[in-house]
């Protein structure tokens, strides 16, 4: 049988290289910069942070699971609590709380009080529309498609916008059946 | 000596995309070494499907005559397995950090393609010293 699996992120923070913190929030800023000097229009930064964001989501998935030693969640409501508490420790350092699930225990909210990317940020009047930490959710969205589950991930609340924390919905759209025959007219 | 023969690593959709042989023994050519590879796929799949136990995640281990075959699939669906002598012990924890120099060297790699075949110097390096290093613990023992 495998192990539990361990509900903190604490001992894989330990033990994956860091890399310093405002290194990486400067980072992540000048890349954010970048892309609103390259596209101008404010949607199409959101739309290309989360293709970013995507792109590093399915490759990340393998380095969680290799790393973590997480064994196989037993359904969605198991999945978002292993995301929370140890996927947002391993990669960004902080722990994020699970709420606000409907009935179906189809969607959730992941809540952010501490968010490292935004540290030094404030936006401007005229990037009002911008979801700075959209690359999370391309991230989150990458990430569940790789172990077959189609996600929709939103921002609800965004401090930056004035809010009190950072509020991540994540709705399951369709759980792909991982055995085969694959039904590949759907 | 050898101990380990070969290692694949075979994609979600049954591609080999690395292959390796170490020593005489086992040595196979290209054709061969991508026919294993698809029928290691399907023949996983099939045991998923035939076993008797719930939630199998299929072979893990494949002991013949004159090898050993270790398999280990992730989550998300990529299979690395090694062919060895048979009774090599501990060829699971190897595949656990064959599979973690594959996240660190391959995927992490910008210029690598998901599902296509690995060609990363990085972790072709990093792959030998992990095998090197498992050889010299087995002669050691």
């Amino acid at each position: 049988m495998a192990p539990p699996a361990p509900r903190s992120g604490d001992a894989v923070f330990a033990n994956v290289e860091r890399v310093n913190a405002e290194l990486f929030t400067l980072t992540y800023g000048a890349i954010v910069r970048q892309l609103l000097t390259d596209l101008e229009e404010v949607g199409e930064v959101n739309k290309q942070l989360d293709q970013m964001g995507y792109n590093i989501g399915i490759r990340l998935i393998d380095e969680f699971l290799a790393k973590s030693n997480v064994s196989r969640c037993v359904d969605f409501k198991d999945t978002a609590d292993v995301i929370a508490k140890v996927g947002f420790k391993m990669f960004l350092g902080v722990t994020a709380t699970v709420s606000n699930w409907d009935a179906e225990g189809s969607s959730c909210s992941i809540i952010l009080e501490d968010n490292p990317l935004v540290d030094f940020v404030e936006l401007p009047d005229t990037c009002q529309g911008l979801y700075y930490c959209n690359i999370l959710s391309g991230v989150v969205r990458g990430a569940l498609e790789m172990v077959s589950m189609k996600t929709e991930v939103s921002w609800v609340r965004d401090m930056l916008h004035g809010d009190d924390a950072y509020e991540l919905r994540v709705k399951l759209l369709k759980q792909v059946p991982e055995e085969y025959p694959y039904k590949d007219d759907e | 000596m050898a101990a380990i023969y070969s290692l694949f690593i075979i994609n979600k959709s049954g591609g080999l995309i690395f292959y390796k042989d170490y020593g005489s023994s086992g040595r196979m050519d290209t054709n061969d070494s991508l026919r294993l590879a698809s029928l290691w796929h399907s023949m996983h799949a099939i045991s998923q499907q035939l076993s008797p136990t719930v939630g199998c995640n299929g072979i893990e281990l494949l002991q013949a005559d004159s090898f050993d075959l270790h398999c280990f699939q992730s989550l998300t669906g990529t299979k690395f397995f090694v062919v060895c002598e048979p009774g090599t012990q501990h060829m699971e924890p190897l595949l656990k950090i064959i599979y973690e120099l594959y996240t660190d060297y391959v995927l992490k790699n910008p210029f690598y393609e998901m599902e296509m075949p690995i060609r990363c110097e990085l972790f072709d390096l990093n792959l030998s010293q992990a095998i090197l290093k498992d050889r010299v613990s087995l002669l050691g023992r």
